[in-house]
């Protein structure tokens, strides 16, 4: 395999003129490595921007929770300083705070506009905890909770957040497996169309081996051959699906949630890794092929 | 050089040879006769290990043919010279770089002027970048010998090498064959032509085998 790799990279001339210059199979490589390398690129843009939703969903959502307390209007701020009291002492709290009415305002706005009169409305008071390391026992505190204010709800966020952040686990591994199952694709095309090539020339094979060629030296010029048409599809494909990536609409602009689907800072090298990887998957994939074809030449 | 010891071939639908032990000599020069389909063809092949015996030991170059891989083979064919009745040339390619074939596969530089000497002696020297469907029959069989010898081969085998062509042409392919059976290479010719049998026989002192009921017979002086 290195004299394999050496040979690849050292232009021989003389190699490369054994086999017919041109063919379908020639086009066939490099459009299918150009396809490949697109959609690779849209999938790793995927993987990556639903990694950074998992992290970005995680670690918001981690180490803070919040007490829904209902209770009387003449109850609630008792009860609130009580929760609060509460909580400054109990261990694995960094710090507890109740939100303002303009806070609640503001967390209800999308719903019911600017204009909510909120003192006049039966919405529970709520109260933001922020985990310190370690933690909080959630159920102890549940338990205080509960003799201390019956009305008061802790909510750890963990109901919505463990599916959220696992969806997005798994969005991002469905785009590795995505990009996974392209590169395999691309390999199994490739195999079709050097074999293709190898039975085209099966005339070229038989003379060459009956004047004492060895099966690496056959195969060097298939191999050599596929290997740029794929490099020079899967650069193409590559860039074409760079400048796709980059000419999607920010998703961050119109709401903050989702991350959109893009690449930012170094991750935008990352397509660029795609064309020696596409030159390698048929480097490989056409020696193998040609080596096995080549057992059928006596 | 190469040798056959019982040597048996049997493609699947009988035995097409059997019992079949001979030994060429360096030097010699050696005519296989028979009728078409008596086993010419499959004796050469099993000759430069393109076929491998169904029974019995074929010897080249002191080694046996079952224990040789195809890195081996493909070295091995670089001593023996094959020249096909139906030759295939790569059609892309001109015909001095086909002629120079065996020299590239094998890391080898040719001079140009040995090429050019070798085209020049078969013939062809004006047709060097001539593309191989361009040429004629008895060119196709020279530029075959040609190739054939330019990586200096111990052995050459020509399979009805004057198949194709005319009488003249013949006289020609088989003057070069003489003259390389001179320098020393071994020859073996498969051919039905008695007459070019006759002629070469006038000129070096050749044995005629002759294949019958799948077994190889020296064949009489009558030839």
């Amino acid at each position: 395999m290195p004299t394999a790799i050496s040979a690849l990279l050292k232009a021989d001339l003389h190699a490369d003129r054994v086999v017919p210059p041109s063919g379908h199979t020639a086009w066939l490589t490099t459009f299918t490595a150009g396809a490949m390398t697109f959609l690779c690129v849209f999938a790793l843009a995927l993987s990556l921007a639903s990694g950074r939703l998992a992290t970005r969903w995680s670690d918001a959502l981690a180490r803070t929770a919040t007490i829904r307390l209902s209770a009387p209007p003449d109850q609630l701020q008792l009860q609130t300083d009580a929760i609060l009291a509460l909580l400054a002492t109990t261990p694995g709290v960094e710090s507890s705070r109740a939100l303002t009415d303009e806070e609640a305002r503001k967390l209800l706005e999308p719903w019911f506009g600017p204009d909510l009169p909120v003192e006049a409305l039966p919405i529970p008071r709520l109260i933001e905890v922020v985990e310190g390391d370690p933690g909080y026992d959630g159920e102890g505190l549940r338990q205080r909770l509960t003799a201390e204010a019956p009305g008061a709800v802790l909510d750890d966020h963990t109901r919505w957040r463990r599916p959220l952040a696992e969806a997005a686990g798994r969005l991002r591994l469905l785009g590795w497996l995505a990009i996974g199952l392209i590169g395999a694709t691309m390999a199994a095309m490739i195999t079709l169309a050097a074999n293709a090539s190898l039975s085209a020339n099966a005339q070229v094979v038989k003379v060459l081996r009956l004047i004492g060629a060895k099966d690496s030296y056959i195969a060097r010029a298939f191999v050599r051959r596929f290997t740029l048409r794929a490099l020079s599809g899967s650069a193409v494909g590559a860039l074409a699906g760079l400048i796709g990536v980059a000419l999607l609409p920010n998703a961050d602009a119109a709401g903050g949630f989702m991350t959109g689907l893009g690449f930012t800072g170094a991750g935008w090298l990352w397509p660029f890794v795609l064309p020696p990887l596409a030159g390698a998957v048929a480097f490989v994939a056409t020696r193998r092929a040609a080596l096995t074809k080549l057992r059928e030449f006596p | 050089m190469i040798a056959f010891e019982n040597v048996a071939y049997n493609y699947g639908g009988g035995e097409l040879l059997s019992e079949v032990s001979l030994r060429l000599a360096p030097g010699s020069f050696h005519f296989l006769t028979g009728p078409s389909g008596a086993g010419k063809t499959t004796f050469l092949k099993l000759a430069y290990a393109e076929l491998l015996p169904t029974a019995g030991h074929v010897t080249i170059f002191d080694r046996e043919v079952h224990g040789l891989n195809r890195d081996d083979i493909a070295r091995t064919r670089r001593r023996i010279g094959v020249v096909h009745q139906d030759v295939q040339f790569l059609d892309h390619l001109p015909l001095a770089a086909n002629v120079q074939l065996p020299l590239t596969v094998s890391g080898k530089t040719g001079d140009s002027r040995d090429l050019g000497d070798l085209l020049g002696w078969v013939g062809l020297g004006h047709l060097a970048d001539a593309l191989p469907p361009s040429l004629s029959g008895g060119e196709r069989q020279r530029a075959a010998l040609a190739r054939a010898i330019i990586m200096g081969p111990d052995v050459i085998l020509a399979d009805e090498p004057t198949g194709n062509v005319d009488w003249e042409m013949s006289l020609r392919l088989l003057t070069l064959l003489v003259e390389l059976n001179r320098m020393g290479k071994t020859i073996v010719v498969a051919t039905h032509d008695l007459n070019l049998i006759r002629q070469a026989k006038a000129q070096v002192p050749a044995r005629v085998l002759r294949i019958s009921k799948r077994r190889i017979q020296l064949a009489g002086a009558d030839l």
